[in-house]
């Protein structure tokens, strides 16, 4: 997984200052990594062009903790997940800018294995950073390494997804198995140690989502179910398009690890983070078609349909339970705590 | 008030052991445990404590009593009765 | 995962909720004492495939629920000392205090850490020997022997630096309250199954015998509760009351010797506010004298507190079974999950909590 590249070597102050050393970091870092005509100009802002359309544009902050986990690092996470909002949107990603803050005493080999990893999700998805800062702060002041991304992509004339487009009827498809990430990150997490074979599922989704866009112009709602799991999404669909979505649990796919480990913590894998997942709303007639296309994607090969929204119970998510029974969904207060009772 | 998941021991180094259920694996302790554990044993882990040894018997009865109409009428545990 | 997937059988589940629904035939009124059960049942949506004559509630066997917000602002207390580091399950993180909970002292600074076993937080004494760790002792006769199997070994090593704040309870006073109380009306209860392995079937003998209330020793899957729940309906229905062990696999009538005579080792009974109860006499552990030198309560000066119920809960009735959450003013208006006043809406395993998750939707 991590590899040592250049021996020891940490990042000072002096890496923010602006001059020789700054200079001398990004040169040996992380220009080499996203090499391009945009990056290589230096200028104080990239200038690109973009095909005709309506531009998305996404940015979010990455602080993940641990930095390395099974299946990937904070550097894959900062790529795919701008990916997937942007490809969430109905959107192609293209064009990324990426701000770095990192914490004075942070081991360069570190930061190497990071822009490594982001240099292969940049690949996978196809996307160019063509612009980026980093700042050094006094140690203590940042943990490690803090990263925002901000992408924009374009979507094509005839798409339109929105968190408030979800119409009763609608099927609703999950590409895979729920949990993975959240999970995997825990195990490393001090003082919950366990040890599983669990890795996080980051990855990039934009390819699986431009092949089921070609199948279908009534795919209603997309969303990838982050922090919060299947659950807060699924909630925040609700409330934003004021429908009922009613989910089978025995349809939803989750490993039989993932089980196993929230059963040991005493976690609803509902609750739990994905970073390579999505949810698509589609009308009962093309989803069929878009689950069979989505299942040839290698990140779409476990997607099932799990539920669809209904008339009633609007706003609220309700489930049908293994034995039979109705269960709320409710959207989670905040970060789901390990219990012993 | 009790989250207990059985597991199975697949190693044991005096009162520590190591357990796992389904590709999940922790280190649990066996202070409490009133029997002797061996490798491959299933037991009730609380909080990072083995409290019970799971009887494969005692397990299959309980499924075996759902299978009868009558099982209602089988002499029970805790009774008197014979 | 085994010893579990076959208790979550689907078909085996509906031909037990087809024998509740033939054999019941009159309203019968069942207690699930502990809040793993809350959970299980409405995890499940189990009240809703159960006939209309079948009521549950609720009962005290929430540690958190009944943790006395007094020994939360304890906790706090102790937080906000110097080098001290507070080991907790997470389970208490968000109970509300008086003024404040410990997950918002973390958020202020103060060194408070989620741990998974009484273990950890040895573990932790361990690795920061010029901090003093103390452990957050909740829980009922489950957890307290773990505890005290902890408590020993850091005798044992003779570390100077760990030592527990007990607010273990146990369980026989608080449910012999309920049988006593006139307001209390329960048809069967549906036992614990984890604090029975430790405690075995002794004190449901005296409630099925001296009350005559049936007592079904239950398992946390499904099938073990829809079970437990058939057993009992056949009793009643019977007129009978007779203690039976449902949850086999993990509990004998004599419960687990060793567990309890470690934990006598290390505590002793002693009288215990319940949120909501009051005191119960002789229903909570501490320490021995002989372990003093583990024991937070001894160790730490921690000035009187004023902590006082907030006005309008009614925690105390619904743990009773006395009071149902929509009865109380506070509910879903003041207290929320996501602003609990009392601890019945904090854990999840709260009634209210679980209420709440059910309320204003008509489940067909």
């Amino acid at each position: 997984m991590k590899q040592d590249i250049r021996g020891k070597g940490t990042i000072t102050l002096d890496h923010g200052g602006g001059g020789r050393a700054y200079r001398e970091l990004i040169h040996t870092y992380f220009l080499p990594r996203f090499a391009n005509p945009y990056l290589e100009k230096m200028d104080d802002s990239a200038v690109v062009e973009i095909p005709q359309g309506r531009v998305a544009m996404t940015t979010d902050c990455y602080v993940v903790d641990p930095i390395f986990f099974p299946g990937g690092n904070i550097g894959s996470l900062a790529v795919c997940g701008t990916v997937n909002d942007l490809s969430v949107q109905g959107a192609q990603p293209l064009f990324f800018s990426t701000g770095f803050i990192l914490e004075e005493g942070f081991s360069l080999n570190d930061l190497e294995n990071v822009l490594i990893a982001m240099e292969e999700a940049c690949r996978e998805a196809g996307i160019t950073i063509v612009t980026g800062d980093t700042k050094v702060v006094p140690k203590g002041k940042a943990d490690k390494i803090f990263i925002n991304t901000t992408g924009i992509g374009v979507i094509q004339p005839g798409v339109d997804i929105s968190g408030n487009n979800a119409k009763a009827g609608d099927k609703i498809i999950l590409s895979g198995t729920m949990g993975d990430h959240g999970m995997a990150i825990l195990s490393q997490r001090e003082g919950l140690a366990f040890d599983t074979t669990l890795k996080s599922d980051v990855a990039p989704l934009n390819h699986l989502v431009r092949q089921c866009l070609t199948m279908s112009r009534e795919i209603h709602v997309m969303r990838d179910p982050t922090r919060g799991g299947v659950a807060a999404a699924l909630n925040e669909i609700a409330l934003q398009s004021n429908v009922g979505i009613r989910i089978n649990e025995a349809a939803i796919p989750v490993k039989e690890e993932v089980r196993a480990a929230c059963e040991v913590l005493g976690l609803d894998p509902l609750y739990v983070a994905n970073e390579g997942k999505l949810l698509m709303f589609v009308s009962p007639g093309d989803a069929p078609r878009v689950l069979e296309e989505m299942r040839k994607d290698r990140y779409g090969k476990g997607a099932q349909i799990i539920g669809e929204v209904i008339p009633d119970h609007r706003g609220r998510v309700i489930m049908a339970t293994a034995m039979g029974g109705t269960r709320i969904i409710d959207m989670p207060l905040g970060e789901q705590l390990p219990r012993i009772c | 008030m009790c989250l207990g998941i059985p597991m199975q021991i697949q190693e044991i180094n005096e009162n520590v052991a190591t357990a796992a259920v389904s590709g999940t694996s922790r280190k649990i302790y066996l202070d409490i445990l009133d029997e002797d554990a061996k490798v491959g044993d299933y037991v009730i882990v609380h909080a990072g404590f083995a409290i019970h040894k799971i009887d494969e018997e005692e397990a299959k009865e309980t499924l075996r009593l759902f299978e009868d109409a009558g099982m209602f009428d089988h002499p029970q545990e805790g009774d008197e009765s014979p | 995962m085994k010893y579990v997937d076959e208790y979550r059988n689907r078909e085996i589940a509906e031909r037990l909720i087809k024998r509740i629904w033939e054999t019941c035939h009159r309203r019968v009124t069942l207690m699930e004492v502990c809040g793993t059960h809350t959970v299980a049942i409405h995890r499940n949506g189990i009240p809703g495939l159960l006939p209309e004559q079948i009521t549950l509630i609720s009962g005290p066997g929430c540690p958190v629920c009944v943790t006395a917000i007094s020994d939360i602002d304890c906790s706090i207390a102790l937080s906000e000392k110097e080098g001290v580091i507070i080991a907790t399950f997470g389970d208490l993180l968000r109970v509300p205090g008086s003024e404040t909970s410990l997950l918002k002292q973390r958020s202020l600074g103060a060194d408070i850490r989620i741990v998974y076993s009484a273990y950890d937080a040895f573990s932790l004494a361990q690795q920061h020997p010029d901090r003093q760790v103390v452990f957050l002792g909740v829980g009922f006769e489950t957890t307290a022997p773990t505890v005290a199997a902890v408590i020993r070994r850091a005798r044992e090593a003779g570390l100077n630096n760990f030592s527990v704040l007990s607010m273990h309870k146990v369980l026989p006073p608080a449910l012999l309250a309920l049988v006593t109380s006139p307001q209390v009306k329960i048809d069967g209860f549906i036992c614990p199954g984890h604090v029975s392995t430790i405690i075995g079937t002794g004190l449901y003998q005296k409630v099925a015998e001296e009350f005559h209330i049936p007592c079904v020793v239950t398992g946390f899957e499904p099938v073990d509760v829809l079970q437990a729940i058939a057993l009992l309906v056949e009793q009643i229905e019977r007129g009978e009351a007779r203690v039976a062990i449902q949850y086999r696999r993990a509990v004998s009538p004599e419960g687990n010797l060793k567990a309890r005579s470690m934990m006598e080792e290390v505590f002793e009974p002693c009288d215990s506010n319940w949120r909501g109860f009051g005191v119960l006499p002789q229903s909570g552990l501490k320490l021995k004298a002989d372990y003093a030198q583990c024991d937070a309560e001894r160790i730490y000066d921690i000035p009187p507190l004023k902590s006082q119920e907030p006005p309008g809960c009614i925690c105390g009735d619904i743990l009773r079974g006395i009071k149902r959450p929509p009865d109380c003013s506070l509910f879903k208006k003041l207290c929320t999950p996501d602003n609990p006043v009392g601890a019945c809406m904090v854990s999840s395993e709260g009634t209210c909590a679980a209420y709440y998750q059910f309320s204003g939707v008509n489940i067909a």
